[in-house]
């Protein structure tokens, strides 16, 4: 069975939190954080290829990643951030801004915390904080295109269905 | 008369330029940026968009803003569902890369 995923935002306020527990000893999430070629394999959404230009996972360092959409040829967005703190292998603050926006400035503050937990397992914790209650709302509704395709699937198929019948 | 809702978010087009208003509102020519396709085609996926009221335009100055509709779009998803997933997708891949991160260092 697979850990449960939790995700609060609270309706009015600025800040999100994620929360999930992984059976493995906290050096290697932290590592599946911190190696480049590792990020590459999990971190991009569902049908967007990932490049990393630029990742300096520490202290005062910084990174810039690339989502390519495999379905819109040609649509590419870019987010960056400057590396606050990293602690290894328990904490990484951060700062995240999405490139798409017309208005630089909605930048946010990641607070990644993992957790060692007994049998070799770690739980992390992820804070972010926004700039605004509408940044934070935007970033969460972005995510409904995404979980629509899937959805959209299944309607094909009862609208198939249904023709054929 | 009102587009189906459905019909205007089967596009893939079109739910890009939604996941791209809701971080923020812009004008045309902003969205028409991040798409390979002319300009006009871009506004025609504006109209259907906006004649299903998922997006409502508002004049600031010379400029339209497009504005993304939460609430239209809270009567088809789930409002966290969709974020939910993403990162339950996310997080699945990095069960995959940790059980492989075990076994080159045969951590029990």
């Amino acid at each position: 069975m697979s850990n449960k995923t939790t995700i609060i935002a609270e309706k009015g306020k600025q800040e999100l939190f994620i929360e999930r527990e992984f059976d493995a000893p906290r050096e290697l999430v932290f590592q599946a954080f911190n190696e480049p070629e590792l990020l590459l394999q999990w971190l991009g959404p569902n049908d967007y290829s990932m490049q990393i230009e630029k990742l300096d996972n520490r202290t005062h360092g910084s990174y810039r990643f690339l989502h390519t959409d495999c379905n819109n040829a040609g649509t590419c967005f870019g987010f960056n951030g400057v590396i606050h703190e990293v602690s290894e292998p328990e904490r990484i603050i951060r700062t995240f801004e999405f490139e798409g926006l017309p208005e630089r400035g909605h930048v946010s503050l990641e607070f990644l915390t993992m957790i060692e937990l007994p049998f070799n397992r770690t739980k992390l914790h992820i804070q972010s904080i926004f700039k605004s209650v509408a940044d934070r709302d935007g970033l969460v509704e972005s995510g409904m295109e995404h979980g629509m395709n899937e959805g959209f699937a299944k309607l094909d198929n009862i609208f198939a269905q249904a023709k054929t019948t | 008369m009102k587009k189906d809702i459905f019909q205007a978010i089967a596009d893939p087009t079109r739910r890009a330029l939604l996941g791209l208003i809701a971080l923020q509102a812009m004008t045309p020519n902003a969205m028409a940026e991040h798409f390979d396709t002319s300009r006009q085609a871009v506004s025609k996926h504006i109209r259907v968009l906006q004649e299903c009221e998922l997006i409502r335009p508002e004049q600031s100055g010379r400029e339209i803003y497009y504005h993304f509709n939460a609430e239209r779009m809270k009567e088809v998803a789930d409002w966290l569902a969709p974020f939910q997933q993403l990162w339950e997708d996310r997080f699945s891949r990095l069960d995959t890369v940790l059980i492989n991160l075990k076994k080159k260092k045969n951590v029990k």
